[in-house]
């Protein structure tokens, strides 16, 4: 590097000239912008290496299970960077997602020692937590001899390094002051509004502000679209059915799945007045403007129906919208984006949030090194690298939400993304209560809801039943 | 010298090794049967021995032997009979319309000629397609969207049949499915059976002018009786226990409509952690296969009896 250029870059690094000013400056040397994030890159590397001795497991070797997905690719896009930084070798695997959980459990469950880290969703870890499948990461966090001072714990959204914290007490707080923490994040979904601004303005529909107008407003899209419907949600026979709008929007009326007695005992909480109230609402929205396989539809169905036009609206993760906005899409640059309040007396979204972290295999047998890959990979430098030059959106880091850079990118091509997560960033986290049966009850949660959609049971029936199934399995547990 | 010792050797050589394999080629030529057994066996016995356990994943301090409560909690939990519904339900209508199907086709292209052949060997064709991925294509002709069949069943008159995402129509297009691919299996057995049937009576018949469908009922379905029971068998075997089209199309949904035994049992593994539930209900299923397979296998050896004359 020239000498010029290389002090352009470092002051950069130490913070003494803004982003701005460099881009300025290399420019006016004849620098490229593509060629002066690569020098960014490598300076940030070569600072990260000064302050810590990222060369103490140099020629250990790790492997990593991956589900793909973008921010697996912001990661292998990056990873040259870590080899030359700590002179660890990293292979890893990917699996689509239909069979990632099952490969993840089959690994686990029969203590492999073949994976270091792999990538988890953070509902899997009250599964694999109180398995002993995987390490409490704060004993890593908080040693100061094997964490690099640049790390930044506490630069991570409040909401989600919390949700990924549990004490493994079912019904336990998530971040709470004795929580473990089982990962940490790379990226995370809100669930909010994304529609189309093309269908919306040709005829006069009006971004819904409640659960009310929502109904309202996917019942005249669905009316003025010829072959398609209203809002795309949700609806297989999955637990993944729950979590996204519909639990987001349950939320925003401060309902529960679950309640803890003074004893510690679980109860369902499903059956109350409000939340029959909100179970008939949301039936009645898909039965009037949802999908007609609506049963069928997983998060893929709901994406590419948007993104294809089929649909004038969806009502779940914001990432999907993101991505369904950008080249290859029929509606590429026509979807927009809001943050949604299901409750008209609520005074911001409170989004459920799905969180990709990575996790320390408990029988891997090389930790400290699997360490620095953790807070490499989680690190600010490797979230700042994803989200401006990759699509590690959306970022789990305040400090990489205040990037000027990245704000630019989003606002330029996504038309209101920023602002929906800044309204909803403070009330995003998980909304579920943490406990072993989160899988079981919640799929019978998305089984009664098609029943209901179908038909087969009523509202107010179907919530007592699941509720008196509920309460059955959880003594049955012993919660 | 030297000559006389190396006889001796090789003499004693071959004693030797008559030796030995006289007494251990009968457990040599049995090893690989053993190691297949035991193969079999232990991983069979490790489920049985799950089942009795309260065994979950998620609750690893919770694990002990409850011994038969997670099969006593059958019999109060109707999940448990709405699965064994829907199993037996699925099986029946798919074997019984697989049968049925194959049979007459085979009944078509019962004569040789070469537009039979090329006929039976194009409808060999869905037997080749892997059953998940058969799922899916389906999954696609059924879309409302853009589905070819949806488009069909619109320019008939019903423009609100959803297939498998409706309950009501859920298990006839998953049964739909099933006899899309296997049927062919049915049919190249049945087809052999047919061609291989004895001329002799046929020719009697047709010499004393019996009527075709009398042939029909007294002597080509008595003769081919034992081919149908063997695909019954292989077919009933499997459609108890199916998974891919299932799983691949619904998930089990809509609602519980599909919630086959292994679709159940692999939930409540791979999602739930519940060992134990999961390996006892696959214990049910080992049972309800075994004793299929026992009364085929009875019911075919005893017609196989007595058109040798012996019973």
């Amino acid at each position: 590097m020239y000498e010029k250029e290389k002090d352009l870059v470092d002051a950069f690094v130490r913070g003494t000239i803004s982003r701005r000013s460099l881009i300025k400056s290399l420019g006016a040397l004849g620098v490229t912008a593509g060629t002066a994030g690569m020098l960014v890159n490598m300076a940030t590397t070569n600072a990260m290496a000064a302050d810590f001795d990222w060369m103490k497991h140099k020629g250990t070797k790790l492997k990593l299970l991956l589900n793909k997905h973008p921010y697996a690719d912001a990661m292998i896009a990056n990873i040259e960077n870590f080899k030359k930084l700590t002179g660890i070798e990293v292979a890893y695997d990917i699996f689509p997602e239909d069979v990632y959980f099952d490969k993840v459990t089959a690994a686990l469950s029969s203590k492999s020692t073949e994976y270091d880290a792999f990538m988890s969703g953070a509902y899997m870890t009250w599964t694999y937590g109180p398995a002993g499948w995987i390490d409490d990461l704060n004993q890593y966090i908080k040693d100061p001899a094997k964490t690099n001072p640049m790390y930044a714990f506490g630069d991570f959204l409040p909401g989600v390094i919390k949700s990924c914290a549990w004490n493994g007490v079912p019904g336990g707080a998530l971040g709470s002051a004795d929580a473990k923490q089982w990962c940490i994040p790379l990226a995370y979904e809100q669930n909010n509004l994304t529609y189309n601004k093309r269908i919306f303005d040709a005829n006069k529909l009006n971004v819904p502000k409640n659960i009310d107008e929502l109904l309202d407003t996917a019942k005249a899209a669905k009316a003025v679209m010829k072959d398609g419907y209203g809002i795309g949600v949700r609806g297989s026979r999955s637990w993944a059915t729950i979590h996204p709008g519909f639990l987001s929007g349950y939320s925003n009326f401060e309902q529960k799945d679950l309640n803890k007695d003074a004893k510690g005992k679980l109860t369902a909480a499903m059956n109350t007045p409000v939340s029959k109230e909100y179970h008939k609402k949301w039936v009645k929205m898909i039965q009037e403007s949802g999908a007609p396989d609506w049963s069928t539809h997983t998060w893929y169905q709901v994406g590419t129906d948007v993104g294809a036009g089929k649909s004038a609206m969806m009502f779940d993760a914001d990432i999907l919208g993101y991505f369904m906005n950008g080249e290859g899409n029929k509606e590429a640059g026509n979807l927009a984006f809001s943050g949604f309040s299901a409750n008209p007396a609520a005074k911001a979204p409170t989004p459920n949030i799905w969180i990709w972290a990575m996790a320390m295999s408990s029988f891997s047998k090389q930790k400290d090194a699997t360490w620095y890959f953790l807070q490499w990979v989680t690190g600010p430098e490797h979230d700042l690298f994803g989200a401006q030059k990759m699509n590690l959106v959306n970022p789990a880091r305040a400090s990489v939400w205040a990037d000027g850079a990245f704000r630019d990118k989003m606002t330029k091509s996504y038309a209101g993304y920023v602002e929906m997560h800044d309204t909803s960033a403070p009330g995003a986290s998980i909304k579920f209560t943490p406990q072993p049966l989160f899988f079981d009850l919640t799929t019978e949660w998305a089984s009664t809801l098609q029943k209901m959609v179908a038909k087969e049971v009523p509202v107010d029936e179907g919530l007592d039943k699941l509720a008196e199934s509920v309460n059955k399995q959880l003594a049955d547990a012993g919660l | 010298m030297a000559q006389s010792l190396s006889a001796m050797f090789d003499k004693m050589t071959r004693q030797f090794k008559f030796k030995i394999s006289r007494r251990w080629l009968p457990y040599l030529l049995s090893l690989p049967a053993l190691l297949t057994c035991i193969g079999i066996l232990i991983p069979f016995f490790t489920a049985v021995a799950y089942s009795l356990q309260r065994f979950r994943l998620s609750q690893p301090a919770g694990r002990r032997w409850n011994w038969g409560e997670n099969y006593l909690a059958f019999f109060n939990d109707s999940s448990f009979w709405n699965t064994l519904k829907v199993s037996v339900t699925y099986a029946v209508l798919t074997v019984v319309i697989e049968l049925l199907l194959a049979l007459g086709i085979a009944l078509l292209l019962q004569k040789r000629s070469r537009v039979n052949n090329f006929v039976s060997i194009m409808l060999l064709m869905p037997l080749m397609t892997a059953p998940a991925l058969a799922a899916l294509m389906w999954k696609l002709m059924t879309n409302p969207g853009f589905g070819i069949l949806s488009y069909f069943v619109k320019v008939l008159g019903m423009p609100n049949f959803n297939w498998a995402s409706d309950p009501q129509t859920a298990m006839f297009t998953v049964v739909l499915v099933d006899v899309w691919v296997y049927t062919p299996f049915i049919m190249i057995l049945l087809l052999a059976g047919l061609r291989s049937l004895p001329p002799q009576p046929f020719e009697a018949a047709a010499l004393d002018g019996v009527p075709r469908w009398f042939v029909f009922w007294r002597i080509t379905l008595p003769m081919l009786t034992p081919y149908m029971l063997t695909a019954t068998l292989f077919r009933a075997i499997e459609s108890i226990q199916q998974f891919d089209i299932i799983y691949a199309m619904t998930q089990g949904g809509p609602g519980d409509r599909l919630t086959v035994f292994q679709v159940e049992a692999y939930l409540n593994f791979f999602q739930s952690t519940n060992v134990g539930r999961s390996a006892a209900l696959m214990m049910i299923l080992w049972a309800l296969t075994y004793f299929l397979s026992n009364l085929f296998i009875k019911n075919w050896l005893r017609l196989r009896e007595r058109a040798r004359g012996e019973a």
